[in-house]
């Protein structure tokens, strides 16, 4: 791979994307093939955001290729609260690791920490931006169920603020994947990934109901919808209800349908689906560890 | 009288400096902010504002005394007054006529409108946009600006 920094997924070429999936097929068979590959590495973690599985599966990830992390554990125990700038956290930080992970709540935040160190930046998120590692293991994940040639997928929720879509939404316009975009319309895709995506030659189909589409779909992207991105607790409750799903919904749905969502959730996927072999989002989950190990690999080799 | 010779009452001709014609009407002070002209430096300044145009009914004309002004100053000036050319004067005759040419990026000079941008924050970086075919993309938050640029010009 040539890039130094993963920000964007749109950095990545189908090919680019493909060998860190293939990469992380081939960890995933043998693990211990790998356990020692970066023995003395250390990864710096800076999550400004709370964080449970991408925060925990790059540590995993790192430590199961033979490294270790060293963090700036809460923001608010940090200089940062002491009012430091990110530009120059990251260049102390810089000195004390081989990689930086950045979780950020300001979109660019992870773009302008790579304009000022010279180790790899990896973006875990910035604010509404874009999560372009959770991306690659939920392609990791849609092509193990479903493959990445010739489908439909289907992506609901919070379409406007949802670092996961934007990222994943990106990314799929490399394949041969045909896009449904299902929200409230206030929560519809911006304008930035919107341009992004007529500039691929993707078609960007939005529905206001799943049930147009849900037919069609093999795979169901669920993404959660904030409460704070509404006025008031009535407006919000009648739109999450809207947009969640349970057995009796996806009674119409291709019996192969493979449901993903990047969790946490939070009632907008029923746990009555979770023994149904819909339900892939806890393998989408335990995928981060293997993907990130082949993205750090190829990053750190 | 023609028009031209009509400018010539308002604003008369200067000996040396920059004469940027053709401004989108109303927009010259906007086009003074982008150049960093606030009147405290040594430069005499004069301004035209909603001047009749044969050519686009009415424009604004700016005149800076004593600096020329390069090709990448004025060519920011494309986004918010995209008729407008530039002629440098020395000695009272124009030397150099051009027009001004959109640049790829622009640095510095706008605000991100996305207040959650990391470039709206404390951080010691300058704003920069991409140039697209109708507008500007934020290059740290991807915030494309499509109407209205003049809105986000950065006075401060």
């Amino acid at each position: 791979m040539r890039h130094d920094h993963v920000l964007s997924t749109k950095q990545f070429s189908r090919s680019e994307i493909e060998a860190v999936l293939d990469r992380a097929a081939e960890i995933d068979a043998d693990p211990g093939s790998v356990a020692d590959r970066h023995a003395g590495t250390l990864l710096g973690l800076l999550f400004f955001e709370p964080s449970t599985r991408t925060k925990m599966s790059f540590e995993a990830a790192i430590k199961r290729l033979g490294g270790e992390v060293v963090d700036i554990g809460p923001v608010g125990a940090s200089s940062v609260e002491k009012g430091e700038t990110l530009a120059d956290t990251v260049r102390v930080v810089e000195g004390y690791a081989d990689a930086l992970v950045l979780r950020h709540p300001s979109e660019g935040a992870a773009r302008m920490a790579s304009e000022f160190v010279s180790v790899p930046v990896l973006n875990a998120g910035d604010g509404a931006g874009q999560h372009p590692t959770q991306t690659l293991l939920d392609l990791y994940t849609i092509r193990e169920r479903v493959g990445l040639t010739d489908i439909t997928i289907g992506i609901m929720g919070d379409l406007k603020y949802g670092r996961t879509v934007h990222s994943l939404a990106e990314a799929l316009t490399r394949f041969d994947v045909s896009q449904h975009f299902i929200s409230p319309e206030s929560l519809s895709l911006p304008t930035n990934v919107r341009y992004d995506l007529h500039e691929s030659g993707a078609q960007v189909r939005e529905h206001t109901e799943l049930d147009a589409v849900l037919p069609e779909l093999d795979v169901l992207y669920v993404t959660r919808i904030q409460r704070e991105r509404f006025p008031d607790e009535n407006e919000y409750r009648a739109v999450a209800g809207e947009f969640g799903i349970d057995r009796n919904t996806l009674a119409a749905a291709n019996e192969d349908l493979a449901v993903m969502h990047p969790l946490p959730r939070v009632d907008e996927v029923a746990p009555d689906l979770d023994s149904t072999p819909h339900a892939r989002y806890f393998e989408q989950a335990h995928n981060g560890v293997p993907v990130r190990m082949a993205l750090l690999d190829t990053l750190l080799s | 009288m023609s028009q031209d010779d009509d400018h010539q009452l308002r604003v008369s001709k200067i000996r040396d400096g920059t004469v940027i014609d053709h401004v989108t009407a109303g927009r010259a002070l906007t086009v003074l902010a982008i150049l960093d002209i606030d009147g405290s430096g040594d430069e005499t300044v004069s301004v035209a504002m909603n001047v009749p145009s044969g050519e686009t009914g009415r424009k604004d004309i700016v005149k800076v005394e004593g600096r020329e002004l390069n090709q990448d100053e004025v060519d920011v000036l494309s986004l918010i007054a995209p008729e407008a050319t530039i002629n440098i004067v020395r000695e009272y005759e124009v030397v150099e006529k051009s027009r001004v040419d959109r640049p790829e990026v622009v640095l510095g000079v706008l605000s991100c409108p996305n207040r959650n941008c990391i470039s709206a924050g404390a951080e010691p970086i300058e704003s920069r946009f991409s140039v697209l075919t109708d507008g500007v993309r934020c290059a740290y938050c991807e915030t494309i600006i499509r109407a209205e640029l003049a809105e986000h010009i950065d006075v401060g």
